[in-house]
């Protein structure tokens, strides 16, 4: 896990590569990398590496070569599949320097091209320059989980692993905020690759691969795409018991994999969920002695899962280590949280994941496995249960007990007066008309969120202008999106907009990253994904029972109160974070008339009427969802826009062990 | 200040709309994400501690709480006027 950055020139007369410039790229991501630092030049191309050393401690150094020095390497992340296709590449006589993974991708790219990322099981952003034919390779895994960025400007490409050291590699880049990354931000919760919260700057979207040729783009497009079974051709054609078993070795032989490709010890996340329960069952099978396990807790009861952390404990018999984190943590640390996530969230949600990840940083592990993508591959979401009961609703819209199901999903509905789920219903049966049109779904959050657009500037409207960021994603759905099921949809819609902007981001790498930990997710597995899809849906989202047949599977892992318990959203205290009489002076700071004019992006006087609002209400907790969004997100903007924006990165100067110039 | 005025000016207000001039009278306050579940108990609250008015439990449907015009005229009817 690490830190990957450089620069290439596509014109023969741009500016070549300077070593302060690579240099100044691995240092601002030292935080990814801060065990060794190295960079390789040439007359066209420059890559840099600040490396956390995970497999091959003695001779991973990167950049890294083939044997004949023509094909150079930054590499970011694992492939755990590397044992495997190092004896492949042994057979085609192949012959290897190092015992590293790093390796085996500039084999399989000599040996297969763009077939070999087909082939590599991990999450991993990688770059890859051959001074022979002058090509350059950009490349990122299936789903996402490790970032990579670009920009193109004055004939050259920089990319990095972080916007911030795109910035430190050429501080002549304008450093300025897209308007239609805060539209999408403020719609979907996160902005969707390519698209970034900066002018200039795209992300390669997950599993794609980006070519450059002698100076030109040759094209840049997927290696992968998820598979699920269209309407009338099933793909996975056993029983629920069928997949039951098949669930269960499949996750079993991802988190051993995850356990044993590693040559530092790894611990694992124990959320009080279903999925970090299984996780952490299964790789306590791989290390049955001296397994550590790490656990968040709440001041706030409210958001407090601890008595099944316990149970889980218990159960397992792990090395336990837990954190308690109060409102008033989560506002001293959110200033240092943005600086990681490099653009707003809606939620506090990471701010709690950057001190757990500092928790086991403290505790000398450098890897811990997490239940992230579980409820995206195996349908966990309260989304997608509310859209099944919405679609089935819709086809009889004037039922009176229809959409009293949802107060199966939301039972704070029925303990309102019953006059009140009369607006309830009007809420959730918006559109019941287009229940069969491509994001009816996410329509409500999506409506509800976008209504916070409302606080934007008069200039950032303007920006947007007529541009429907609803209407383009919806515009990039594959073909074949209409035949898959309704959850299908769902499932493909929700992975596309937040797994990789968001959840493996924002609540992911950068919070890992930020504290040099390592997060690995046996849920996304390549084989995992595989057949998570190919399932029927039924055997996911069982009449309204989330992640049926990975409760089949947990039957025999997990505690029976894990196993019964109602799903819990993982949240944390937002607004009421903020507004506290002993709020740090950052706050006001940013939330003044005078920051927010200086910004530009949002109306002051909306804001100040939000915010005194906020104010007022103190500690009484009744925030709505509105309001909390409206709080965390501009508050995020503005902090956003004062680190990167209104300030430069700081320049560091790492100690570089590998140089290597020609 | 007239009845539709004080309402348009609390919804501006607490669910700080930017442009208040792009809220339309009869714009449905759910529909166009300006108050959410909770919100619906904000505009309860300013209806009984500023005009005065009970809500009864029956009464919180949409067609007297969901636009600026539905608030006034069932304001207006529970007073008398």
């Amino acid at each position: 896990m690490c830190g990957i950055a450089g620069i290439v020139a596509l014109a023969s007369g741009s500016k070549a590569p300077s070593r302060e410039a690579l240099a100044h790229m691995a240092g601002a991501l030292e935080h990814r990398g801060p065990d060794e630092f190295g960079i390789y030049r040439d007359a066209r191309a420059g890559l840099a590496h600040s490396r956390l050393s995970i497999i091959d401690l003695a001779s991973g150094q990167q950049p890294l070569s083939n044997q004949d020095g023509t094909l150079w390497i930054s590499f970011n992340g694992e492939i755990f599949n590397y044992v495997e296709l190092r004896e492949e590449l042994k057979g085609l006589g192949h012959v290897f320097k190092t015992a590293s993974d790093t390796e085996v991708i500039v084999h399989a790219w000599e040996a297969w091209g763009e077939a070999a990322f087909e082939r590599m099981n991990g999450q991993w952003a990688v770059a890859l320059w051959s001074s022979r034919d002058e090509t350059f390779v950009l490349a990122r895994d299936r789903v996402g989980v490790r970032p990579l960025y670009y920009a193109e400007a004055g004939g050259r490409v920089l990319f990095a692993s972080e916007v911030k050291a795109l910035f430190a590699g050429d501080p002549s880049l304008p450093r300025e905020l897209d308007p239609v990354g805060l539209d999408e931000t403020f719609t979907f919760w996160s902005v969707v690759p390519p698209q970034t919260l900066f002018k200039g700057v795209r992300e390669l979207e997950p599993g794609h691969v980006r070519v450059y040729r002698r100076g030109t783009l040759q094209h840049d497009v997927a290696f992968w795409k998820p598979a699920y079974p269209e309407a009338g051709v099933p793909m996975f054609k056993g029983s629920l018991e069928d997949a039951t078993l098949a669930l269960d070795a499949a996750l079993a032989k991802a988190t051993m994999l995850r356990m044993v490709r590693a040559d530092v010890p790894v611990g694992s996340y124990l959320s009080g969920g279903l999925d970090s329960s299984v996780v952490a069952a299964l790789a306590k099978r791989v290390k049955p002695s001296g397994f550590r396990t790490f656990s968040l807790r709440f001041a706030d009861a409210e958001y407090d899962e601890t008595p099944y952390q316990r149970a889980m404990v218990q159960r397992l018999g792990t090395e336990h280590a837990e954190i308690v984190v109060s409102r008033q943590d989560i506002a001293n640390v959110f200033p240092t949280v943005i600086r990681f996530t490099e653009r707003p969230v809606l939620r506090t949600a990471p701010a709690p994941l950057f001190l757990l990840s500092k928790l086991v940083h403290d505790n000398g592990i450098k890897v811990v496995l997490t239940g992230e993508g579980s409820d995206e591959m195996l349908a966990g979401y309260d989304l997608f249960r509310e859209a099944k009961v919405r679609r089935f609703w819709a086809k009889n819209p004037k039922s009176a007990w229809r959409p009293l199901l949802l107060q199966r999903l939301y039972p704070y509905l029925s303990r309102s007066p019953v006059s009140q789920q009369a607006l309830t219903r009007q809420f959730f049966g918006r559109g019941l008309e287009r229940a069969k049109d491509p994001g009816f779904g996410h329509e409500p959050r999506w409506s509800s969120t976008a209504a916070l657009k409302r606080l934007f500037s008069a200039e950032v409207k303007a920006a947007v202008g007529e541009l429907d960021v609803v209407k383009r994603f919806l515009s990039t759905l594959p073909p074949e999106f209409p035949r898959w099921s309704f959850l299908a949809q769902d499932q493909y819609i929700e992975v596309r907009t937040l797994l990789s902007g968001y959840l493996m981001s924002s609540q992911g790498d950068r919070m890992l990253m930020g504290n040099s930990v390592e997060g690995r997710f046996p849920f996304l597995d390549r084989e995992v994904i595989a057949l998570a899809n190919s399932l029927p849906a039924s055997y996911k989202l069982k009449l309204l029972d989330e992640k049926h047949v990975l409760k089949r599977v947990a039957k025999d892992l997990v505690t029976p109160e894990i196993l019964n318990r109602p799903k819990q959203p993982y949240r944390a205290p937002d607004a009421l974070s903020f507004v506290g009489p002993e709020r740090p002076a950052y706050v006001d700071e940013a939330m003044s008339e005078s920051a927010l004019k200086a910004s530009g992006l949002f109306d002051p006087k909306a804001v100040g009427q939000l915010w005194q609002k906020c104010l007022g209400r103190k500690d009484d907790g009744q925030f709505s969802n509105t309001d909390n969004m409206a709080v965390v997100g501009v508050l995020s903007a503005q902090l956003l826009h004062s680190q990167l924006v209104a300030s430069a990165p700081a320049k560091k100067e790492p100690p570089l062990k590998t140089v290597v110039e020609r | 200040m007239d009845l539709k005025e004080k309402v348009r000016t609390f919804i501006t207000t607490n669910f700080y709309v930017a442009d208040p001039s792009s809220l339309k009278d009869d714009q449905s306050l759910l529909e166009a994400g300006i108050v959410d579940s909770t919100g619906v108990l904000e505009v309860i609250t300013f209806i009984e501690g500023e005009l005065g008015v009970t809500v009864d439990d029956a009464e919180m449907v949409p067609e007297n709480l969901d636009a600026v015009n539905n608030i006034v005229k069932f304001v207006q009817k529970k007073q008398g006027k």
